[in-house]
């Protein structure tokens, strides 16, 4: 294709992209190097049903000043990425200084907004990511095992968490693991703990979080599979069989290595979805325990004071985050690519 | 079929069609009135009154949802704003007067509010922005019956609460007898509000933004916070109203710190046996020592009408709120809530919220940055409360929270 042509080609996706992405991650960028202006306060009397009290309030006109003099706010640099919200180095290094041991120190840093949510968000991501990728092929080895007959109504059935609302479907498993409802109480017996919730701890807070991950993303790894498995051609599986390869084998050996592109594409797509989790945590209303970045988004931009300067640093430092996450994959890409090409 | 009964069927479907109740004459000659709210049954009733104005060419509409508080801001910011009345609270008015998204309402008291009673006006610097009409607060609720069977007192004070709690659990009657609105998050932090006035607290540096968290009367609260869900189901971090309601209607909690505005429905006997509705008693919240000040905050909820809407549809909003607040309204819902409004007779339901404001529990603290403190406190109790952080290290950790975001917001330097 010629360089104008491929151009043209392009030009509708690509404004959509400029306009669409680029422009808003460029306001956003621009937002979080800001932060609100110097309110004016000032006491006033106010009185209401419960009597007068001296107050203090925003001195309005005097704010709007302020406010039309320098629409985006007071310009601050980087401090709103090293601030205690974001990276926290000066908390961080306090903590290290006043910590005995490292495990106290572990301890301390997880008062920190950002370390608390990246520590969620890792470790939810690196071991909800191979599972699913290990699920979804069994589950699709498995669908492939069946006769015909059985095969749709399977498929159906396996793809249902994927179907299901992700906030619908965590609420459905809260209220399913609540200590009265029919996995906690059967998890209580089983453990003979009448006092055993998987809410009340962190650990199983966790734990709780990562299976639902699980369960909610590996039909996706499973229908890709799933049709990659009607590609793999019959011959070498057949030659396999001759050589005298068992079933185990002959998947490791053929059928992995066959679907192995399609596991770079789940890994991609699995890594970028399990960073920015967040339906979960709302519905499991696992606040208290588990924190994620998209969460702290979340956070910062509801209830009374909207705080956008900590919303947009977050979500710039969630960029970075996909970014760096997805570099060893795309670069493994990009050899294949080139290799393939010469 | 034939045609006489089709096209009598065919009425009939219109008539029901038809059929809405007859407008009320709220004296308004055109509008458009849309309001914004908190959804729980006072205010329904309240917004039903207003919607009887609705005929020819005024429109009432109304949103009631409990996420009104993530809406009022943006919504009211548009102009012409997306609703012309936003009902609040003490708390939820602060960033509409921050911004400057509610009207004075003087005028519209002059012209048509000589039925208002004077506490009911909430004046700003002595501007008139909003209506209160009815209070709101977090009580004591405990079962007669199962204190009785413990052999407990009839709680006054936190220590009292505590000793009839582990009387109850030593009776083996139950493990977990105490229930808080305690979920993470606002909740939480609204019980720690609570106790931390009850102690005498406050949490601003005098005529300034610096928190003043950092006290004894901070790490009295904590305690007092900690040894209260000691006493709850190991799920009170994520317990919100609804859920805690619940507890108490299947009988599993004895003992319950909650929202006055909940009396009602708990009385009604509507999810409960009749045995637990006839043990539920209603009293003040417990005071930290004898004769000191009840461990609650005050809320008034009430309406305000938004700057960026027509004067004409100002007035029509302000008519179709007060046709809402009748005093023969607010005798037939009295039930529903304590209203401050002319009409209102004390019920058993109001019991609790009236002793608390009589025994002289403080209001919720309305300073602007009153709310990144109720949310650095949301975000960071559960780890003292899991054992994760000591007192001290809690209230340093909240002081150095609210200071960051009181930097970012420009209250601090």
């Amino acid at each position: 294709m010629r360089h104008r042509t491929f151009f043209w080609f392009i030009a509708p996706s690509l404004a959509a992209m400029i306009l669409f992405i680029a422009l808003p991650v460029v306001s956003v960028f621009i937002q979080s190097l800001h932060v609100e202006h110097e309110q004016v306060l000032r006491t006033v009397e106010n009185c209401g049903p419960f009597g007068c009290s001296e107050e203090t309030v925003i001195d309005r006109a005097a704010t709007a000043e302020l406010r039309a003099a320098q629409p985006l706010g007071r310009f601050a640099g980087l401090s709103n990425y090293t601030d205690r919200n974001h990276l926290a180095f000066s908390e961080l290094a306090t903590m290290w200084e006043r910590s005995d041991s490292f495990a106290d120190f572990t301890r301390r840093a997880m008062t920190l907004p950002f370390w608390r949510a990246m520590a969620f968000t890792l470790t939810f991501t690196f071991v909800v990511t191979p599972l699913v990728l290990t699920l979804g092929l069994a589950i699709a080895l498995g669908v492939n095992a069946l006769p015909r007959v059985f095969r749709g109504p399977t498929i159906f059935v396996s793809l249902l968490p994927m179907i299901v609302t992700p906030l619908i479907g965590s609420l459905v498993l809260f209220w399913m693991v609540d200590s009265r409802g029919v996995l906690g109480a059967f998890l209580q017996t089983l453990t003979n703990n009448p006092d055993l919730s998987l809410r009340a701890s962190p650990t199983l807070t966790w734990i709780m979080l990562i299976v639902y991950g699980v369960w909610s993303s590996a039909p996706f790894a499973f229908i890709v599979f799933y049709a990659g498995l009607q590609t793999v051609p019959e011959e070498p599986l057949e030659a396999a069989m001759i050589d005298g390869a068992n079933r185990w084998q002959r998947v490791r050996y053929v059928v992995i290595p066959h679907l192995m592109p399609l596991a770079v594409f789940i890994t991609l797509m699995q890594l970028m979805d399990n960073f920015r989790v967040f339906e979960p945590i709302v519905g499991f209303q696992a606040q208290a325990s588990a924190t994620s970045l998209s969460y702290n988004i979340f956070n910062y931009l509801r209830g009374d004071a909207a705080q956008f300067g900590a919303a947009a640093t977050t979500s710039m430092l969630t960029i970075l985050g996909v970014v760096v996450l997805l570099t060893p994959v795309l670069i493994r890409t990009w050899r294949d690519f080139n290799r393939k090409r010469s | 079929m034939t045609r006489t009964f089709r096209l009598a069927a065919c009425a009939s479907v219109l008539a029901l069609g038809v059929g809405a109740p007859a407008a009320a004459d709220c004296g308004i000659g055109a509008g458009s009135v849309s309001i914004l709210g908190n959804d729980f049954p006072a205010l329904q009733a309240v917004v039903a009154g207003a919607r009887e104005c609705a005929a020819g060419d005024v429109s009432v509409s109304a949103n009631l949802t409990s996420d009104h508080r993530d809406l009022q801001v943006a919504a009211l910011t548009a102009n012409p704003s997306q609703y012309s009345v936003a009902v609040v609270a003490n708390g939820s008015i602060v960033p509409l007067l921050n911004a400057g998204l509610i009207r004075p309402l003087d005028g519209l008291v002059e012209r048509h509010g000589a039925g208002l009673q004077p506490s009911q006006l909430v004046r700003i610097e002595g501007q008139v922005m909003a209506v209160a009409f009815m209070a709101n607060a977090q009580h004591l609720f405990y079962r007669s019956d199962v204190l009785e069977g413990a052999g407990a007192q009839s709680p006054e004070t936190l220590a009292d609460v505590l000793a009839a709690a582990e009387a109850i659990r030593e009776a083996g009657i139950m493990e977990y007898p105490v229930a808080m609105v305690s979920g993470a998050g606002w909740n939480l932090a609204q019980e720690f509000v609570n106790l931390y006035l009850g102690h005498g607290g406050s949490f601003f540096e005098p005529g300034s933004a610096a928190p003043a968290l950092n006290s004894d009367a901070g790490l009295a609260a904590l305690e007092t916070l900690k040894a209260l869900t000691s006493y709850s189901n190991p799920d009170y971090l994520t317990f919100d109203s609804n859920s805690t309601q619940a507890l108490w209607e299947a009988g599993e909690v004895a003992l319950m710190l909650h929202w006055g505005s909940r009396a009602a429905g708990i009385l009604s006997g509507e999810n409960s046996p009749a045995e637990i509705v006839e043990a539920t008693v209603l009293a003040p919240a417990p005071v930290v020592e004898s004769g000191g000040r009840p461990a609650t905050t005050l809320w008034w909820d009430g309406f305000t009408i938004a700057a960026n809407t027509s004067d004409a549809d100002a007035e029509a909003s302000f008519l179709a709120m007060l046709n809402g607040l009748t005093p023969e309204r607010i005798a037939a819902n009295s039930e529903l809530a304590v209203w401050l409004g002319e009409g209102f007779e004390p019920t058993p339901a109001s019991a609790g919220v009236l002793a608390s404001a009589q025994g002289g529990a403080a209001p919720y603290p309305m300073q602007p940055y009153m709310g990144l403190m109720h949310t650095a406190l949301g975000d960071n109790l559960a780890p003292f409360l899991q054992g994760a952080a000591s007192a001290e290290e809690t209230l340093e950790t909240i002081e150095a929270a609210y200071t960051t975001a009181a930097r970012a917001q420009g209250f601090l330097n």
